[in-house]
């Protein structure tokens, strides 16, 4: 992928058409025009990939020894002292036949074409086009349209062939599946025959396509543009925040267009991202509260059904103590929204049992008290060491940007996983360890010694020596996550600890939850505080203001599951979040649920989980509401509100604020902005952040926190509103510090493998029974069967054949599936998708154990 | 057989080993797959995407992009009948319609019995003995529509098996010289390469 150039000091100077400007030494003409002010109309150049000069559109005079002579802008390198020209009659002429030569194949069929309105060949035709055509022979026809995938389609008349989409396809997402087929007249895009353009990333072509040819089918003959609203927003389908233009037609959402944010997605979106707007439209959101009467839901108004859950929670509050209520969820939520649930939990329930992550995650501390790096920063990093889930499976688009980084040369990778994954094939050294032994493997990275030729967790001495030497060059950037699910994330976390001493190391953390980062920024975890604060450090700053805090830290999901389940824990308030499905134990979360006696579930859809709650509270979602979200990067980022919410859901701070009156407190929340206002005034790693400052244009891409400025350390509090502590006269509290990442105590080892065993290893897929996967029609379809990993080596000893069919058997369920030969697993383990519909490894996983081991056998 | 068998697939290797570039040897293999098979098979592409590291839809597009690859059946007889300038003036559209005619077949078509396949091609550089044709890429020239009769019944009963060897053979003369000097750098397991003519 060709990233802008570098900024550099030194420009060249060149003058086009008269005025002298000044570009940037390797820049293309048509880059330094536009920034200037000209524009050359194009259709196959793309900023964000390389030139390729195939369309001629772009032709302008570039003086040479031999006088002026038409080139192309696209592909002619600025120098010193060159002159331009782009609107002479020679470039008029040439633009002139350069158009009329496209059109002559073209169908014009503008009335019934998606782009009509907003397409690059009709805009340019009328503004540096002939207007007339000497073509009167029959056009070109094809079969319309083709599927080149089930998600995009192909008019193959339309196509220019500027080699935008099979560019995009080979040097941005790395899936060359669509190419230039045939030649001359009869060239088309096609794929190999019946293998279909299936990359998680296709929707951009239709982005990028500069006339009708490709289109979506989510989106074909829905809406003409011109109908068209839009807002800016930030995708929170996944972690890593891409800046989308979110556009409805009538009352629906009907579109999500990329839009190019430098420091993240450069203008790409991931199609999970893309399309899983359907999910906002659907028929089966929870339109209205709901209350249990017996075994039903029944329908019921909001003062209704908060009476009914405050009394609930305030019930057991009563009978059993503060404790005895917890909060799991929150990742959905926006950052306000987040700040004022957290609030809710820890101040007037007076529960410390909160935790946004649903076991699926990493200590709060791992990810709010290490040294954080940017995408951008991993980018540049001479290495970037993978310690996390599959990046392409999980946070795509900065798999698109990290695997840009590698392949251009810009930064090696050195990946720690269990099976190997999207990046593997990029990677400068891949080490595949034994599930479970990934903080051996850290320590043998970072202290070197284990003997000459020991492995250490399956991973020989010469591979870590070779690592060693890649990491050497210091300053790594570890992307930070859970390689497996089947594994304790203690275990990571103690890898981060004993990475953390690598000279230079930051961290990037790696979680895909929407918004988790937000939520463990306000405080939606056992232990913190919002601002990324721990409890004990903030209690006196936040105290003063808020009242009583919980004593002591409480649990995480693990824990409050495991409690609930016991009958100790007696009521559950699950924010957005879906255990039965999604903890990596859901034995013991469905025990838990039922174990709870009153649970509260604040939601968009009715789930495994919610179903079974005592109230159903309807949220508002995605796109339906604004708010700010933070990404991976710590990037606070403004979502936009596009549509109304379905029925009379609200927005999740709103439900925080009212159960909080039903429970005698008060928020003192009207607004997002009072909110906002209170988070700025109090959290720690967002002071500074004013709403001012996030509307700012300059902040369009989001805003990195903490801001570099802010007096973040504990510095004397001199601001008078911040405590309200002269007011009363007593002295000023600290305004608290960060919190910092002590590495845990080194583990234990884990059980020996027996040798009839294989030791389980699962990530989550990008199509998997994810609510918005699910409920959009057409991600639906894209979710793959399960099928087992296993080394071929394993295959063998255990004289099985890949394809066939085996009989999984662990001590939470059995289950037969396909087994197939993957020399990417390591031997001794078997990989499984976490969360599909059939099969899911999540059935399998015993959520108490450091490992989790399996045993196969034909059927 | 549609992946490259044990024939073929030594040479490919072999082929490979030549360039710096591994995709830079992707036209001479597809040779090898089109002598192997007749034709382009799925499976026989995809197995030089294998071979090179490319993606089949790299391959495909690279074949679909050149005239004298087949993505599909052709019969065991190409006949390539020329109408460019020289043999248009000479007569070649007049040969073209016989042939058809006398086959039974438009141009592009196949036999039933997928014996002969007649496509009209641009000049062969025979024009000096125009009208004239190939026969899998082997001249006839100065062809009247008695002797593409005759021309016709020689490859039928195998007479002419020495001039014209199956569809897909570019050369029955093996290149050896620097082919085992390049596998032997490359690879100690490529087999003994076959040298001199191949039946
Ligand atoms: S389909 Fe669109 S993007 Fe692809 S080559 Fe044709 S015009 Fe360009
Ligand atoms: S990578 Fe994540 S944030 Fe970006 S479009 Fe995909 S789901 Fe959305
Ligand atoms: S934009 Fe320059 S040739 Fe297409
Ligand atoms: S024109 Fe027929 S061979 Fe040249």
């Amino acid at each position: 992928m060709a990233d802008a150039p570098e900024t550099s000091t030194d420009t060249v100077s060149i003058t086009v058409d008269g005025k002298v400007i000044a570009a940037q030494p390797g820049e293309m003409i048509i880059a330094a025009a536009e920034r200037n002010g000209v524009y050359i109309p194009r259709f196959c150049y793309h900023p964000r990939m390389r030139p390729v000069g195939m369309c001629r559109m772009c032709l302008v005079q570039v003086k040479g020894p031999r006088g002026f002579a038409l080139s192309p802008a696209c592909y002619v390198a600025v120098a010193e002292g060159q002159e331009v020209v782009t609107d002479s009659p020679e470039v008029k002429k040439a633009q002139d036949g350069v158009l009329e030569f496209l059109l002559v194949n073209h169908p014009l069929d503008c009335p019934v074409c998606d782009k009509g309105g907003e397409c690059p060949l009709q805009d340019q035709t009328l503004t540096f086009g002939p207007g007339e055509t000497r073509f009167v022979e029959e056009k070109r026809h094809w079969a319309k349209p083709i599927n080149l995938s089930d998600l995009v389609l192909l008019d193959r008349e339309r196509c220019i062939q500027c080699d935008r989409c099979t560019r995009f396809a080979d040097e941005v997402a790395g899936d060359p599946l669509i190419e230039f087929v045939g030649r001359g007249a009869s060239i088309e895009v096609n794929t190999f025959p019946d293998l279909p353009f299936s990359s998680y990333f296709s929707g951009n072509t239709v982005q990028i396509c500069p006339v009708g040819a490709l289109t979506a089918t989510p989106y074909r003959f829905k809406a003409r543009p011109w109908d068209l609203e839009q807002v800016e927003s930030t995708c929170t389908s996944c972690a890593v925040g891409c800046r989308v233009a979110v556009q409805s037609s009538g009352a629906k959402l009907t579109r999500y267009l990329g839009v190019d944010a430098d420091p993240v997605n450069h203008g790409w979106l991931c199609d999970r991202g893309r399309f899983d707007f359907e999910a906002v439209n659907s028929d089966e959101r929870v339109t209205a509260p709901l209350v249990r009467k017996g075994d039903e839901l029944i329908e019921a108004s909001w003062g209704e059904a908060l009476a009914a859950a405050a009394k609930g929670l305030a019930d057991v509050t009563k009978l059993h103590g503060k404790g005895s209520v917890a909060v799991i969820g929150g990742a959905r939520l926006p950052n306000e929204d987040a700040f004022a649930w957290a609030k809710l939990a820890k101040v007037v329930l007076g529960t410390d049992h909160v935790d946004c992550q649903l076991g699926d995650g990493l200590p709060a501390a791992a990810v709010l008290g290490l040294p954080r790096a940017t995408i951008d920063d991993a980018c540049r990093a001479p290495v970037v060491i993978l310690l996390g889930p599959d990046l392409k499976e999980e946070l795509p688009v900065l798999y698109l940007r990290l695997r840009a980084a590698a392949v251009d040369g810009k930064t090696k990778i050195v990946e720690l996983t269990p099976h190997s994954t999207g990046l593997t094939r990029y990677a400068a050294a891949s080490l595949g360890y034994r599930p479970g032994e990934v903080a051996l493997l850290a320590r043998a990275l970072v202290e070197g010694g284990g003997g000459e030729d020991a492995d250490v967790a399956g991973v020989s001495a010469a591979a870590i020596a070779a690592a060693r030497e890649l990491i050497s060059a210091g300053n790594a950037v570890v992307v930070l996550g859970r390689p497996s699910l089947a594994e304790y994330g203690s275990s990571v976390a103690e890898a981060a600890g004993v990475l953390a001493r690598l000279p230079g190391a930051r961290f990037l953390p790696a979680l895909r939850r929407a918004n988790v980062h937000g939520a463990l920024d306000m405080g939606l975890a056992p232990g913190v505080l919002p601002g990324r604060v721990a409890l004990a450090d903030g209690r006196d700053w936040f105290g003063r203001e808020w009242g009583a805090l919980p004593a002591e830290p409480g649990l995480d999901t693990l824990g409050i599951l495991t409690t609930a389940a016991d009958g100790r824990l007696q009521a559950l308030i699950l924010l957005g979040a879906d255990p039965a499905n999604d903890f990596p134990d859901r034995q013991l979360a469905r025990r838990a649920i039922a174990g709870a006696g009153f649970v509260v579930a604040v939601d968009t859809f009715l789930t495994d989980s919610s179903r079974h709650a005592d109230v159903v509270l309807p949220a508002a979602t995605y796109a339906e509401r604004a708010g700010t979200t933070t990404n991976l990067e710590g990037r606070v980022s403004r979502l936009g509100q596009k549509v109304t919410p379905p029925g009379v859901a609200w927005p999740d701070w709103m439900i925080a604020s009212e159960l909080a009156v039903r429970l005698g407190g008060d928020l003192g929340f009207d607004s997002l902005e009072s909110i906002w206002a209170e988070i700025e005034r109090l959290a720690p790693s967002h002071a500074g952040l004013t709403t001012a400052t996030l509307s700012a244009r300059a902040s369009r891409d989001g805003v990195v926190t903490p801001l570099p400025a802010a007096p973040t350390e504990a510095t004397a509090d001199t601001d008078d509103e911040a405590a309200g502590a002269d007011a009363t006269g007593e002295a000023p509290v600290n305004r608290p510090a960060l919190l910092s990442f002590a590495a845990p105590e080194r583990a234990g080892d884990v059980p020996a493998l027996d040798s009839y065993s294989l030791r389980l290893v699962t990530g989550h897929k990008l199509y998997d029974s994810a609510t918005s996967v699910r409920r959009s029609p057409s991600l639906a379809g894209l979710v793959a069967k399960g099928k087992l990993r296993v080394n071929p080596y394993d295959l063998d000893r255990l004289g099985l054949t890949t394809g066939g069919r085996i009989r999984l058997q662990a001590p939470r369920a059995t289950m037969v599936l396909e087994v197939v030969a993957d020399a990417g697993v390591p031997r001794g383990s078997a990989s499984l998708p976490f969360n599909l519909p059939s099969e899911p490894a999540a059935d399998l996983i015993d959520g108490s154990l450091a490992v989790n081991d399996v045993r196969i056998e034909t059927t | 057989m549609s992946r490259l068998g044990p024939d073929f697939l030594p040479r490919a290797i072999a082929t490979i080993a030549l360039y710096p570039e591994p995709r830079s040897a992707m036209l001479p293999i597809l040779h090898l797959v089109q002598e192997q098979n007749g034709f382009l098979t799925e499976e026989g592409m995809a197995h030089v995407a294998e071979l090179l590291g490319l993606s089949q839809a790299e391959v495909y597009g690279t074949a679909t992009f050149y005239d004298m690859f087949f993505t599909h059946p052709v019969g065991n007889y190409l006949v390539s009948v020329c109408t460019n300038i020289a043999c248009l003036l000479n007569g070649g559209y007049e040969l073209l319609e016989h042939a058809e005619q006398s086959l039974g077949v438009k141009a592009g078509g196949t036999t039933p019995d997928g014996q002969f396949t007649v496509e009209e091609v641009e000049c062969i550089g025979l024009c000096g003995n125009a009208p004239c044709l190939t026969v899998n890429w082997r001249f006839f020239g100065d062809v009247t529509n008695e002797g593409f009769d005759s021309l016709v019944g020689d490859l039928t009963a195998g007479r002419l098996a020495e001039t014209v060897p199956p569809h897909g053979t570019l050369c029955r003369v093996r290149r050896t010289v620097g082919l085992e000097a390049a596998a032997a750098v490359e690879s100690t397991s490529v087999p003994e390469l076959e040298s001199g003519e191949r039946s």
